[in-house]
């Protein structure tokens, strides 16, 4: 999204304003125009007015179209899976992943219809062929686009055996106390997310 | 999921955002890491910044916060 930035600012034609405010809201956007640009109706008001000189480009024309979803479906899964801090799998191609919705253990493969999950803390396991890989996910979402790429973003996943089960059984036995005295909302809410959490890497270490 | 109208989540009808929800979750699973991994990840936890507040054009003193996270 950089990349366009310093074309867009090298740009010696003046911008009406509102196209500014558009750049800054399409340089954040991950998704692109499904249409390729087309002579808006703006560029064809321009040219009755001022046919000599060229209309200007809008944000939109710099953009590549959305990749077209292939007609047939993909034998392999893309996916990114990002932290704040590194990139765990970058366009690595599997079989299938399965995320930890909020509504449940989400199974996604090739094909896939377009999705957004919310993700609860829980297991992510990718399945490569015979090899299964498994991270504990705090908390985050799972992209799945039309074109089989599924970006999986969390805060903090840990490969499950990095967890400690000892702390996590003191700090669920710990949480469902707190659960049990806690007076304001908020820290029974607090208390809440600490037992949701404590209780999915027990899981996780269990199963 | 939720019905139309429902307050959401129960953290958002506690009053919590989801980006604090969502760290005090990963927070929760750093404290739960085995040894090395837990020093490095504490490590990324921490934060440090300085505030200061602006009175008639003039800042006050900065209040500089360091330490591990949290609101």
């Amino acid at each position: 999204m950089f990349r366009q930035a310093s074309r867009l600012l090298s740009r010696s034609i003046a911008q009406p304003q509102h196209t500014k405010t558009k750049v800054a809201a399409r340089a954040f956007s991950t998704d692109v125009p499904a249409t390729p640009t087309e002579d808006s109706p703006f560029s064809q008001s321009w040219k009755k007015v001022i046919p000599t000189i060229e209309p200007p480009k809008t944000p939109s024309s710099y953009m590549k179209p959305r990749p077209a979803t292939a007609s047939t479906i993909p034998t392999k899964l893309t996916v990114n899976f990002v932290l704040p801090y590194a990139s765990q799998l970058a366009e690595k191609e599997v079989d299938m992943i399965i995320v930890p919705a909020t509504t449940g253990q989400m199974g996604v493969l090739p094909g896939h219809v377009p999705t957004i999950a919310e993700l609860k803390p829980g297991v992510m396991s990718v399945h490569e062929g015979n090899d299964v890989s498994k991270y504990f996910v705090s908390s985050g979402f799972a992209f799945i686009h039309a074109n089989s790429v599924a970006d999986v973003i969390a805060v903090e996943a840990v490969p499950v055996d990095h967890l400690d089960s000892n702390l996590v059984q003191k700090g669920l036995a710990d949480f469902t106390q707190k659960l049990g005295s806690a007076s304001t909302d908020l820290e029974k809410a607090e208390a809440q997310i600490g037992v949701d959490v404590y209780s999915a890497m027990n899981s996780a270490l269990m199963g | 999921m939720a019905s139309a109208g429902a307050a959401g989540p129960f953290w958002r009808a506690a009053g919590m955002t989801y980006v604090s929800y969502s760290n005090k979750c990963a927070s929760m699973v750093r404290n739960c890491l085995k040894e090395p991994h837990r020093s490095e990840a504490l490590d990324r936890e921490k934060v440090h910044f300085s505030i200061s507040k602006w009175i008639d054009g003039k800042p006050e003193k900065p209040l500089i916060r360091e330490g591990t996270g949290g609101d």
